[in-house]
């Protein structure tokens, strides 16, 4: 670091200290983040740590406990990665168990990690410490004993997950075990299938194996994050044997932020919706100058390194995200280029929503956001521009903004690389979800072209299918009650574990929803819980995903409630309206379909329906399928 | 500006031990600075070595025990000029 460098470091630092001591929240948010990205390390994490500190009572995070066992020092670690968690807005408290104890504190039924109900346990253990055996002592071994190894091991990490799932709701990241950089037998080892390195990646599979078999218990490829980087960069001898601590300096930033790839799904800070920029970010040049002949997009150099950004959109729009534009451009010539471009790996249709105008971006985001009926901060944006990234990082505070290199060959990696778009789960729904915001926009065209209300809903040609829970769909009835927040009348959020439970309880019920209509399948879109008390029934839950909102749907799902209730001998069915910043659109719900309020209390009001009294019809245009053994008898 | 090892050396620990660069000296160590425990000591060293690119051995960290000490340490690994751009 020269003294220039310092001495940007330090206007920065004067930026932020300003920006703090004024209370300038998103200022303040935005500088931190770019210290971080700038120089990440020890130091500038405790920097960090303490200016968040002092902005606590304007920063409003999530909040997510962690506790890592551990057979190593990763003390240095836990500053940086919450310092880089507290960038992402995520507030993370941080316990370390005892140095080796893993084992006791996994067996210990009033160890901490049950004691104190986190969100996550990380299970960081390396191959040396868990199975010395087959690390410095593998030539010693014969096959038999080998293979005994392996066994033994993944016993042990049976016997510890499954003591935990039975004691613990906590999502368990576990870390894969790294094969070490230098084989004890050299070469041969990559030729016998009872190798060192063979031996280790066997197990990798039995934890995969387990991870697949235990609820919210996932696999952290430790191995493969080493070799992302280099096993012997990564390695530190040294202070392996001083002070415990494998890793090198340089490297320990890396291990915080693939723990953080982890935390931000689990902690809920996910987007939806990516955004693009176009000249230069979807392709090189400038449409409006260089014009359809010119412009770089293609297999060879420099147009690959779009390509490569195509093709990382690619990978997300088939992992659930959806694609949207928002560019500078004249709309006519980057259609023209979306649209004909042999060099282009994406399609028009493949995005759900296009600003391509010269209007302010930041007011464009929230068009998109406000078309794809989601919250601004389910938007993550990508442009090359660090001047419009700046603009809307200072407008649109709740947008993540993706921070782009210099050369446009990295920025497939950085997109690749952005936290908000991990996820640990994907639904049959998040597979279609692209597919779905096309047929959204054939019925938005539809909806234009009728005459009413009435008749665009009938010629919608809607059918609801309302079931009980499976256990293919638990994910996905996990997933609604997680992510749903405008049509959500209660916005209980509940884990796949608690929707099991409740499914077996005898005094609930579950109501899942699927839709369909001409355009095709909506996928489970709407979910209502509720609990039976004697002559009364709650509604616990009602949701419907933004998908539907405004098609009825709602009506249909009540109706069936209604008349399961009156069938179960209820005589009263009630429920809670829990105002949030986000749920409007389920306000008026309860009064609409003739509920009376009843009762109020800090957190909301209270519905009751007299069904005695009252039906709810459901509307005629929706042919209603309910697949619920009880209800048809 | 002075932009000598110690200087930096000062800087860095002000940053880590989050005290006043006046209260960091040349012969400060950790009876003279209350947060020079050992996690800092080695968030220190993590440091150090990220911002200089060194890596210090066994030995080294064990002498490192005043900010005197660690710019001893770093003359002796003939670091480039500060200011050659690095």
């Amino acid at each position: 670091m020269n003294t220039r460098a310092i001495e940007t470091q330090d206007s920065l630092r004067r930026d932020i200290d300003l920006a703090v001591s004024r209370g300038d929240a998103s200022l303040a948010l935005t500088l931190l983040g770019k210290f971080w990205r700038e120089y990440p390390g020890p130091a500038t994490a405790s920097y960090l740590l303490a200016s968040f500190e002092e902005l606590r009572p304007v920063w409003n995070p999530r909040v997510f406990r962690l506790i890592v066992l551990r057979s190593f020092t990763v003390e240095p670690v836990i500053s940086l990665l919450q310092a880089s968690a507290a960038v992402n807005g995520i507030d993370l408290r941080v316990e370390i168990g005892g140095f080796n104890a893993y084992a006791q504190e996994l067996l210990d039924p009033h160890s901490s990690i049950y004691e104190t109900a986190p969100d996550g346990v990380v299970l960081a253990v390396q191959t040396r410490d868990v199975v010395p055996q087959l690390w410095s002592e593998f030539a010693d071994l014969s096959p038999a004993a080998i293979a005994q190894t392996v066994e033994e091991v993944l016993r042990s990490y049976r016997g510890w997950i499954e003591t935990f799932r039975s004691r613990s709701r906590a999502h368990l990241i576990v870390h894969t075990l790294e094969i070490p950089e230098m084989p004890s037998q050299g070469i041969l080892d990559a030729q016998v299938r009872e190798g060192q390195c063979e031996s280790i990646r066997s197990i990798n599979r039995g934890l995969l194996q387990i991870a697949q078999e235990t609820e919210g218990v996932y696999v952290l490829d430790y191995d493969a994050l080493v070799a992302r980087f280099g096993r012997g960069v990564w390695h530190d001898e040294g202070k392996w044997l001083s002070v415990r601590l494998p890793i090198t300096a340089h490297c320990l930033v890396h291990l915080a932020h693939e723990w953080l790839r982890y935390i931000c799904p689990l902690a809920g800070k996910s987007c939806k919706v990516l955004v693009v920029d176009l000249d230069n970010t979807l392709w090189g040049g400038v449409a409006g100058e260089d014009g359809f002949e010119g412009i770089q997009i293609g297999p060879d150099y420099p147009g690959a390194a779009y390509q490569a950004v195509q093709r990382a959109m690619l990978d997300l729009y088939h992992r659930g995200v959806v694609l949207a534009v928002c560019s500078k451009n004249n709309p006519a010539e980057a259609m023209e280029i979306l649209a004909r471009h042999p060099g282009m790996l994406l399609k028009p249709q493949q995005f759900a929503a296009l600003r391509i105008n010269w209007n302010d971006k930041a007011r464009n985001l929230r068009e998109i956001a406000a078309e794809l009926n989601v919250g601004v901060e389910a938007l993550a944006f990508l442009d090359d521009n660090p001047v419009e990234r700046q603009w809307v990082r200072s407008q649109v505070p709740e947008v993540s903004v993706i921070e782009l290199p210099k050369d446009p060959m990295d920025y497939a990696r950085a997109l690749r690389e952005a936290c908000v778009f991990e996820t640990l789960k994907l639904s049959a729904e998040d597979r279609e979800r692209g597919k779905y915001y096309e047929e959204q926009r054939q019925r938005q065209d539809l909806k234009r072209s009728s005459s009413s209300l009435e008749d665009f809903y009938s010629s919608l040609q809607m059918e609801a299918e309302i079931g009980e829970v499976k256990p293919e769909t638990i994910a996905r009835i996990g997933q609604l009650t997680q992510k749903t927040n405008q049509f959500n009348l209660t916005t209980r959020r509940y884990t796949e574990q608690q929707i099991k439970a409740m499914s077996l309880d005898p005094t609930c019920r579950l109501y899942a929803l699927r839709a369909r209509d001409r355009f095709g399948d909506n996928g489970l879109v709407g979910l209502a819980i509720t609990r039976q008390r004697r002559d009364e029934v709650e509604i616990d839950t009602f949701l419907m995903s933004c998908r539907v909102i405004g098609r009825t749907l709602e009506t249909a799902l009540l109706a069936v409630i209604a008349d399961d209730a009156h069938n179960a001998g209820a005589r009263r069915l009630s429920g809670w309206f829990v105002p949030t910043p986000k749920n409007a659109p389920a306000r008026e719900f309860y009064s609409r379909h003739g509920f009376t309020r009843t009762g109020e209390n800090k957190q909301g009001s209270r519905w009751d329906l007299d069904l005695e009294h009252r039906t709810i019809q459901s509307p005629p245009w929706i042919r209603v399928r309910i697949c619920i053994k009880e209800a048809i008898s | 500006m002075t932009d000598s090892i110690a200087e930096r050396v000062r800087r860095i620990a002000t940053g880590i031990f989050q005290v006043p660069l006046d209260r960091v000296l040349i012969q400060s160590s950790p009876e003279t600075i209350e947060t020079w425990d050992s996690l800092q000591h080695l968030n220190l060293v993590l440091e150090l070595e990220q911002v200089f690119g060194v890596r210090f051995s066994p030995d080294e960290m064990a002498q490192m025990v005043t900010v005197e000490a660690i710019v001893g340490i770093l003359e002796r690994m003939g670091l480039p000029e500060a200011d050659s751009g690095s």
